[in-house]
């Protein structure tokens, strides 16, 4: 009975998200006849979610016939590449999603391998971060948070939903250090929880929160934050107000990409077609619903150019954790 | 609130939830009603099945459903058997048993269902009051106060030791505290005590660590003590009507008990156990001599009096649950656990980012009384018949639901190794009476603890919060005085309690 009813329920949740997006059968431009999702974390998490979405906009627009998923949890993601890399031969189907801390956790050795050990499929989709206060605060602007921790580095806190040398404390110590400052000086608090870091920032127990940049932009329109900058080459679309560390004189970006990963000595046709489907993907309407639903940015970067991007990714992030000691 | 009110509404009426509320109800009273299985066990058995619906309101619905769906049921064992179901109960059966014994079965489970669903209905009522000013208040909160909360909170179980007695209870509660140490911190970039077992990275799964505690060794338990088992016949049941005047001798009763009952439950470490046995004696001290005699031989105020209060407390035990993110017992932990691992963080926030989690759950406390009531006066002659349930049909279905749980979620086979590993610690530990809930308190409390203790020390680069912040100082005070005055109740509930399940 318990079983029924649990089951009932997931297919009424099943019948919904599939309602998103009207299936359009294959009509001829079916790429793949299937692919199966690994996902290296929990049910119900970001790359739990990326993988579920990106299946869902591959299978319904036709590019990909079935999808399959497994959750494989463990080792903050290396149970996951572990077993890609020791079953490679009968993993030529699969599909790894992953994202910026593969490069962080192997930088600090959480994992042995790293992304070079992969196969690199393609990074699909990104989120800026941003650097908000409280809505009420007297601070407006990069440089009056910069003014107010020259005041009184101290109490000029800054806080983060990562542990210290996670994403959210490294996006804060490199803006700090764009800005001339020693990001080691920086004091950051980390919370384990986005929502516990926002709630201390409304009870002011920090100055400013580092976080990213479509749960910013979610707060700033419920008017509890206001966004001092954020780490893109330009404004972003979604909210035109928020400007950017560039234009404050602070030269620095950041993206926090996912993407996905591929068996090591996958055979080339078979990597091909994967980047084929994926890059097909970015005109349809199904991914399209499925973007806009869970507030995605589109930043496509396939074979080579993913490649550079990581390489660039893991030479600034290690530079900087050297800086901060984590190294 | 108004506004609040209304999203509740039409998230509580959703066919789903509406479901739910009936579903964890019907399995609440079940379970409830049979000796030995806690509310606690279960929720635990129901958390994976609540996360496989996806919809965190939903599932805290249901879960909710099962809690106060079983301090309902677990009366109509404590009458008609003198076995409580679940230890919040067991002052029911002090008058509730000899009524029953008088051949008044009937009208006392009427009593006991008129009382439940007051005392439920008046709780989700002050809920829905003090909840919201709760959560006002607690915005205010930094590191330092929930620092001092969480040792508030761990003081409490060792000063509300419902079962076992204290030093136990301490003992235990460290060893939760112990356990949440495993893995990567929030605050450390480094795993510890992991023995480089990537599986317990992320730390012990609470999942499975709430199972081991509470499902599996109550299965083995009830296999390895069959005499436990209910031997009535739970069949004739009539009489079911009370006079008029009976009624008005109960409504004050049950007027009191509500709320005192309620702010019992809004106590971290106290809560339905400790609030009935509060509120039988509180009734007869205040009853007049005549009635006084009548206690503990079928005094009707004694049995209106625990069964109004421990279904207020436990609606009271979702204000810190709901406002603070604390879990104030046992069964709200597991609650907790179930509502993180659906990634709603509950906390001062919960009512302005998800209002309708928040609404959703008051509302469909309503309606889980009503159906308790409905569940509970005219068809208990026949939902009696549970009890008659063979033990060999029940505790297959324990394990299977035990086992499938703590896989589903993570697809991690080295989950199943935990849990059984760990289920029997935790059976050994049940036989040496050392009382689990505390150790799960302890695990989930432990590192909010440590947490909220680094990051305080972190703002004021040492311990300069407990002067320059008075609030914690104020709290830090208040636990000390839970340590140094522990309540002689508990001592009265403990002899009493013997060999019942962890109530809540």
């Amino acid at each position: 009975m318990t079983l029924k009813l649990g089951r009932r329920a997931l297919m009424v949740a099943a019948t919904a998200a599939m309602s998103f997006g009207t299936p359009v059968l294959a009509g001829g431009h079916q790429v793949l006849d299937s692919i199966h999702f690994l996902i290296p974390g929990g049910a119900g998490g970001g790359w739990d979610g990326t993988a579920r979405g990106t299946g869902e906009a591959l299978t319904n627009a036709g590019l990909v016939g079935t999808a399959s998923y497994e959750n494989m949890s463990g080792g903050g993601g290396g149970k996951a590449i572990g077993y890609l890399i020791e079953n490679a031969e009968s993993n030529h189907g699969t599909l790894m999603v992953n994202s910026t801390p593969i490069i962080i956790r192997s930088l600090t050795g959480v994992f042995p391998q790293n992304f070079r050990d992969l196969t690199l499929v393609a990074g699909t989709i990104g989120d800026y971060a941003a650097m908000v206060v409280p809505a009420d605060s007297n601070i407006d602007s990069m440089a009056d948070l910069l003014a107010a921790y020259d005041a009184d580095p101290n109490s000029t806190a800054i806080g983060g939903g990562s542990v210290p040398g996670g994403m959210d404390h490294l996006v804060a110590a490199m803006v700090m250090e764009a800005a001339g400052k020693d990001a080691l000086e920086v004091k950051y608090i980390p919370y384990d929880a986005g929502g516990k870091a926002m709630a201390a920032l409304l009870s002011g127990e920090i100055k400013a929160l580092s976080t990213g940049f479509s749960e910013a932009v979610a707060l700033a329109q419920a008017g509890e934050v206001k966004i001092l900058g954020v780490t893109s080459d330009e404004r972003v679309g979604a909210y035109e107000d928020a400007p950017t560390m560039k234009e404050q004189g602070i030269d620095t970006t950041f993206v926090n990409w996912r993407g996905f990963f591929g068996a090591p000595g996958l055979p080339e046709d078979q990597l091909a077609a994967y980047q084929d489907a994926i890059a097909k993907m970015y005109d349809t309407p199904e991914w399209e619903a499925v973007r806009a639903r869970n507030g995605w940015v589109n930043i496509h970067n396939s074979g080579d150019d993913f490649k550079a991007f990581l390489e660039n990714q893991e030479k600034v992030i290690g530079d900087l954790m050297k800086k901060l000691g984590f190294l | 609130m108004i506004e609040g009110l209304m999203i509740g509404l039409s998230a509580a009426f959703s066919l789903q939830n509406l479901l739910m509320v009936i579903f964890g109800c019907l399995i609440g009273t079940f379970i409830g009603m049979l000796p030995g299985l806690g509310p606690m066990s279960i929720i635990a058995i129901m958390i994976p099945v609540a996360i496989t619906i996806g919809d965190p309101s939903a599932a805290l619905i249901l879960l909710a459903g099962v809690y106060y769906g079983a301090i309902f049921g677990g009366s109509t064992s404590s009458i008609l058997l003198n076995a409580p179901g679940v230890a919040g109960t067991v002052a029911s059966s002090f008058d509730g048993y000899p009524m029953a014994r008088k051949g008044q079965a009937g009208k006392a489970l009427t009593i006991a269902a008129i009382s439940s669903f007051a005392g439920g209905s008046i709780g989700a009522l002050l809920l829905m009051i003090f909840a919201p000013m709760l959560s006002t208040v607690a915005l205010l909160f930094h590191s330092a106060e929930y620092f001092a909360l969480m040792v508030v909170g761990l003081s409490a179980i060792a000063a509300f030791a419902g079962t076992g007695n204290v030093a136990k209870a301490v003992l235990m509660t460290l060893l939760g505290l112990i356990l949440a140490t495993v893995g990567e911190g929030a605050l450390f970039n480094l795993p510890r005590f992991t023995m480089g077992i990537m599986d317990l990275q992320s730390g012990l799964s609470f999942i499975t660590l709430a199972m081991a505690m509470f499902a599996l060794p109550e299965a083995l338990f009830l296999v390895m003590n069959p005499a436990r088992s209910a031997q009535g016949d739970g069949g004739k049941i009539t009489g079911l009507r009370i006079t008029r005047e009976e009624g008005r001798k109960i409504a004050p009763v049950i007027g009191r008990q509500s709320i005192q009952g309620f702010f019992i439950g809004v106590l971290p470490g106290a809560g339905a156990t400790i609030a009935s046995f509060l509120g039988y004696a509180v009734e007869r001290n205040i009853a007049s001599k005549e009635e006084q005699k009548e206690f503990g031989h079928g005094s009707i105020k004694g049995l209106a009096a625990p069964e109004t209060a421990n279904n207020a407390a436990c609606t009271g035990s979702f204000v810190p649950l709901l406002t603070l993110g604390i879990p104030g017992s046992g069964t709200t932990a597991i609650l907790l656990g179930a509502l993180i691992a659906l990634n709603v963080t509950p906390g001062p926030r919960l009512m302005i980012d998800e209002p309708q989690i928040f609404w959703a759950v008051i509302i469909s406390m309503y309606i889980g009384n009503l159906v308790l009531l409905v569940l509970n006066l005219p068809l208990i002659p026949y939902i009696a018949k549970v009890l008659t349930i063979p033990r060999n049909y029940l505790i297959p279905f324990i394990l299977f639901f035990t086992l499938m749980g703590s896989y589903i979620g993570q697809n991690n086979a080295t989950e199943l190794l935990l849990l059984v590993g760990m289920g029997v610690c935790a059976t050994i530990l049940r036989f040496a009476d050392y009382p689990l809930a505390p150790l799960l308190i302890g695990f989930i409390l432990g590192r909010m603890l440590e947490d909220n203790f680094a990051r305080s020390m972190q703002l004021y680069d040492g311990m300069g919060f407990l002067i320059d912040r008075p609030m914690t100082l104020g709290l830090l005070v208040i636990a000390a005085l839970l340590v140094v005055v522990p309540s002689y109740r508990a001592r009265r509930a403990k002899a009493r309690a013997k060999g019942i399940a962890d109530g809540d």
